[in-house]
Formats: structure tokens, sequence, C-alpha cells
């Protein structure tokens, strides 16, 4: 399975946020979005996921399964917001979306309990989501993406309000999914302790 | 899709949910309207058909601006929309789900409204059938207010004026359902079917549209 | 600085409830005891006593329907004390008597309402009339559930108090309005029989199951309002000790 983007561009109202961004990626292949604010890594993200139009350019997928016609059916999106619900409990949040979203084809999510416990928080997914603090809310919708399979993760800034040792243990999930033949596009400004990626600088489209 | 359903339900159930909050605008309204008109209770049971749709007509805009923004604000709405299933499905899931949250609490509270007019046991009958064939179809059209308004800041009110205008055509046949089955020579089916040819008609439509308007609202 | 006071306050707001669920532990049972009694009592009474010669059997409602009434603005009275107490003195039981007492003081007056509603039908021949003593009951009903909404609809039980406090004083205003509508304007519900000055007006064979019923529904409401109180207090304290739960979590995680 291979993710090709051939020339993408994007534009918010008049202005042209990137210009004809190419890059391929295989399995088991991580691409990191570097660049300083304004540059456009979230509008690449919300494009690649299919949230945004894209000016010009095709974001497609090669040798995947038949039946998928866009990337982000396939695709785990982790944005700036968590995507969790404050008054239910951490618990109906992850299972809601793990039988929501279902299982993309090669490949299962793991149980609510165990999805906790990969990051760090196992024995509080009885208690209402709104009580858990900024960074124990980041962990647990990163665990969202380990309850429900997609073989491509889009991140952005997922190590924002973490702490070092949370960082540590995020590295550890992203390195095992691509250990299993996943791909992971995250554009952050932080090094996320990858071992062999690609990287896109952004710069920022100026005229 | 049924867990969609449970979760929203639950949502509304919730501490800071508005199932609760429709009811009790519904039965002020209604209240509110013998204060205005007068304690004549052979008008009210005149009136009492009309001021019961009304009543529940704005009662059900109430919560329909938060039906996609609470999920905006949290990015929920992102990931509802990036899957394989159909957005349409979705959303007519939501709205179902917003329905039975607080559409259905005023049908079943308006009974009892009903004694508060006056109003005999045929109107009250035929006042809450309409209102359950017709109640739906204002979710479907609020849908595609609430869509249309998800990124607007003060996203509410503008939610019900758009949504008003649309929504007249339910309430005219509502009443005149009504009004039939309690006058005896106007036929109630005809309005009747008209209506819930109305609601079928949002049901497929409403859903349509608010995708249409989700997708290209999105930033 | 803001780390001490707030464990100061705290430790106050722990030290007196300790002290009330103690009490309610203690007192509730006899309270329970005293309202089966009552009821029984009350009961017998208004089953054995003779109809009245116009309104027949139906007159019986009233050993209901009179006591429901005084206790929906009892209950309103007793959350409006609570109100000051939690504006002025600040007791930590205050709100949480308040919060306690809404839902009773909307059964009682849903109650009321209903058995209100059930006699008319036969007296007057409708269900309800706008008359101004059973829209002012209306009202206060309404304003009940808005409290209940109110309450329900914000996290934080201090803050809460403070703004449902406030509203509760303001609507304090409709309670006169009721005891006095039936004076003030000439309505069809009866006015006041019982307490008036000059003494009662009733016949002493319906004084009498009606004061034993209205001492009944007296002693249910304190049962009911203690429990809730001693319901509301756990409730709080099971919140903290889940917070403090996640607040653990976070701590053995990062241990690790």
């Amino acid at each position: 399975m291979r993710l090709l983007a051939e020339g993408l561009s994007a534009r918010r109202g008049e202005d042209l946020i990137f210009n004809d961004i190419s890059f391929a990626l295989g399995a088991g292949e991580a691409l990191v979005v570097t660049g300083p604010n304004g540059s456009g890594k979230s509008t690449l993200l919300r494009v690649l996921a299919g949230l945004l139009r894209a000016e010009s350019g095709r974001f497609r997928i090669e040798g995947g399964p038949a039946e998928i016609a866009h990337p982000y059916e396939l695709s785990h999106y982790l944005g700036h917001r968590n995507a969790m619900k404050r008054e239910l409990t951490v618990r109906e949040n992850l299972s809601f979306w793990q039988r929501f979203m279902g299982d993309s084809p090669g490949g299962s999510g793991i149980d609510v309990n165990e999805a906790a416990e990969a990051v760090g928080l196992a024995g509080i997914t009885h208690l209402p989501f709104g009580y858990l603090s900024a960074g124990q809310q980041r962990r647990m919708a990163m665990a969202k993406l380990l309850v429900a399979y997609r073989p491509i993760w889009l991140l952005d800034e997922p190590t924002a309000a973490l702490d070092a040792g949370a960082d540590r243990l995020f590295a550890g999930l992203v390195t095992a999914h691509l250990e299993h033949g996943g791909i992971v596009i995250a554009a952050t400004h932080q090094p996320l302790g990858l071992g062999s990626t690609q990287s896109l600088q952004m710069k920022g489209f100026t005229h | 899709m049924i867990s969609l359903f449970f979760r929203d339900l639950k949502l509304s159930v919730r501490a800071g949910g508005g199932a609760m909050i429709g009811v009790l605008f519904f039965m002020t309204v209604v209240a509110v309207v013998p204060f205005g008109v007068g304690p004549d209770l052979n008008l009210l049971s005149r009136i009492g058909p009309a001021m019961l749709w009304i009543g529940a007509l704005l009662a059900s805009l109430l919560g329909l601006d938060r039906l996609f923004q609470a999920e905006r604000e949290d990015g929920s709405l992102d990931l509802l929309l990036m899957q394989e299933t159909p957005v349409i499905l979705t959303i007519f899931v939501k709205c179902a789900a917003h329905w039975a949250a607080t559409g259905l609490p005023l049908v079943i509270a308006s009974p009892l409204l009903g004694l508060f007019m006056n109003m005999n046991e045929l109107a009250i009958g035929a006042t809450m059938l309409t209102l359950l064939a017709g109640t739906p179809a204002i979710t479907f059209i609020g849908a595609v207010g609430a869509a249309v308004a998800v990124a607007l800041p003060r996203g509410g009110l503008l939610v019900s004026i758009l949504v008003l205008p649309l929504a007249i055509p339910v309430l005219i046949f509502g009443v005149s359902a009504v009004y039939a089955a309690i006058e005896d020579p106007a036929p109630f089916l005809p309005p009747f079917m008209i209506l819930m040819a109305i609601t079928l008609f949002f049901a497929v439509i409403g859903p349509v549209a608010a995708a249409a308007a989700l997708r290209h609202s999105a930033d | 600085m803001s780390e001490n006071s707030l464990a100061i306050r705290k430790f106050s707001d722990l030290a007196n409830p300790t002290r009330f669920l103690a009490l309610a532990d203690r007192v509730l049972p006899w309270l329970a005891a005293a309202t089966t009694l009552f009821f029984v009592a009350g009961l017998w009474l208004s089953f054995t006593t003779e109809g009245d010669y116009q309104q027949g059997e139906t007159v019986r409602i009233m050993y209901v329907h009179v006591p429901a009434a005084w206790l929906s603005m009892m209950c309103y009275t007793v959350m409006a004390i609570s109100a000051l107490g939690t504006l002025v003195w600040r007791h930590p039981l205050a709100d949480v008597s308040a919060k306690a007492a809404a839902p009773i003081g909307a059964c009682f007056t849903f109650l009321a309402l209903v058995t209100g509603s059930l006699w008319g039908k036969p007296m007057w021949g409708a269900w309800w009339v706008w008359d101004a003593r059973l829209t002012s009951v209306f009202v206060l009903f309404l304003m009940y559930l808005g409290l209940i909404a109110l309450n329900r609809a914000m996290d934080d039980p201090a803050r809460s108090a403070r703004v449902s406090a406030v509203l509760v004083l303001v609507g304090f205003v409709n309670i006169p309005i009721i005891k006095f509508s039936v004076e003030w304007w000439n309505t069809l519900h009866q006015p006041a029989s019982v307490m008036r000055l000059g003494g009662p007006t009733i016949d002493s064979e319906f004084l009498w199951p009606l004061l034993v019923m209205a001492v009944a529904f007296t002693l249910l409401f304190f049962t009911l309002h203690i429990a809730a109180m001693r319901n509301e207090i756990w409730r709080r304290r099971v919140t903290s000790l889940r917070r403090q739960a996640v607040r653990n979590a976070g701590r053995e995680a990062q241990a690790l």
C-alpha cells in the first residue's frame, strides 16, 4: 500500500496557503511535517483528511483495499481538539468511537481497557472525561487511535499539552504502529523521537 | 449507527443536556397565553390547538443550534465526516436522536397542556397525533439551518430565523388537521396526509442539504 | 496564599456536613416512623368521616390537596431561607438544603395541581380554570422546574448554589401572591378556611383529619428533605473522590 500526494495546493480565501506539495509514503513509513506557525501544516493535514478541498493536485492510495474510494476513509485524524465528550465517561467515549468507526480491513482495534492501559491511564475509564486534566485528555484521545484500526494516522500537533514521559509513551505507540505496516503523517514542532522518517519542511507561501 | 443514536440520547439526558429545557419552555410559552388573551375558557379551547402547535414549534427550535455546533467545538464533527458511512445517514441518525430527546417529550407533554387549555378529548388526541407526525419535520428542517450556521458565533438566533419560515407549512397543515378533526364538515385525513408527506419529504431533503452544507462550511 | 484559603474552606466544608450526616442517621428512622404513624391515622380518619352533603365523596380529595398545597409553599419558604443562608451567612449546608428541596417541592406542587384538577372537574366542570390561585401555583411549579434545570445545568455546585439562591429569593415574591390571591381577587377557588384570623370556619369533623394529614405531610417533607440532603452530601463526596482518583492516576503514570 502506498500513499501518493501529487502537487497539492490549498487556498484560504484569496491566499494560497501552500503550493505544489508532493510526497510518497510506503507501508511502515512516517512523514514529519515541520515549519513555523502559519506555514500551513494544519491545513495540509485537513486536506489529507478530506476535511478541506485541495485547490489542485491529488492525494490517493495505491494498492489499498478495493472498496476504498478516498485515503481518509482509512485514516485516523487527531486534530487540535480531542473529539471526546466531557459529559460522557471515558469508556463511553472510547467505545462509541470504536463501534462508530469500526475497523478498516487488515487489522483490528484493541479493547478499551487495553487502550487506556497503553496510554498509561488504566483504571479511570469509568470517570467522566471532563474530570481529566488537559494532558490526560490528550492521552485518552490517543487511546482512540488504538480502539479502531486505521492503517493511516494523521496527527496534528499530537504531543501538545503532554509532558516528557507522555511524549516518550506516544513515540512508542507510533513506532509500534509503523512496525505493523502503518503510515503516520504528523505535524509537529517537537521531534517525535521516531527512527527513520521522511520530513517535509513547510516554508509558508509568499507571493 | 445505533451507537451514535444512543450516545446523542445520553448526552441530551446528562447534566447540561437540553431535553428537559425544551419541555419546560413549551409549558411556559403555553402557560403565558391565557395571561395575554384572558381566562375565557371557550376562547382558550378554540385557540388551544394552535397555541400548542406554536409552543411546540418554538420549543423544538430551542436546542437545534447545538446539533452540530457542539460536535464542532470538540472536534467530533471532523471524525463524523471522515467515515466510510455516508454523511447523510449520520445526520439522519443525529436528527432522529435529537427528536427522540426533545421532540418526543413535547408530544408526551401536550395532553397535559391541552387540559390547561380546556380542550376536549378529541382535540387533545388530534393535537398529539399531529404533533407526533409533524415535529420530526421541524427537526429535519432545523438540521439544515444548524448545518448552515455551524461555523458562526451566535448562530443560535440565526438558526431560528432561518428555520421558522421553512417550518410554516408544517404549522399550517398540523393546525388545520386538528381543526378538521374537531369541526365536523372538514375531513381530517387530507391535511394529515399532507403533513406526513411533508415530514417524509424533509426526512430526505434535510439530511442531504445538511450534509452539503457541512461539507462546505468545513474550515 | 490561595492554596491556603482553599484548604481551610475545604476543611470547614467537610467538618459540618460530617456532623450533619451523623445527626441524619440518628433522626431519620424516628422521623420516618412518625410519618408513617400520622399517615395511617390521617388516612383512617379521612376515610371514616362522613362526606359533605353537597360535595359527596369528592370532599375527601381535600385531605390530600390542602396539605400538599401548604407544603408546596412551605418548601419554597425553606428554599428561600436556605438561599439567604447561602448568600448571607455562607453556611456550608445551606446550598445542599436548597438543592435537595427543589425536587421535593416540585412533587408536592404537582400533587396539589393534580388533586386540585381532579377535584375541580366535578365541582367546576373543567379540569383547569385560569383563576388567580391556580395560575400562581402553576407558576410556582414552573419555577421549581426551572430551578431544578438550573441546578442540573451547572457543573460546579458552589457556583450554581449562588446563582440559584439569587433566583430563589427573587421568586419568593410569588409566595404571598399565592397565599393571598384568593382574598385579593374574587375567584372560583374558595378562600382560606383553616388558617385565618378569627378561627377556622371549617367544621371540626373535617378539621381533625385535615390537621392530622397536614402534620403527616410536614413530617414526610422533613424526612424526605433530610434524606435528600444526605444523598446530596454523599454525591458531592463521591464526585470529589472521583476527581481525586483522576489526579492519582496521573501521578502513577508519571512515576512509571
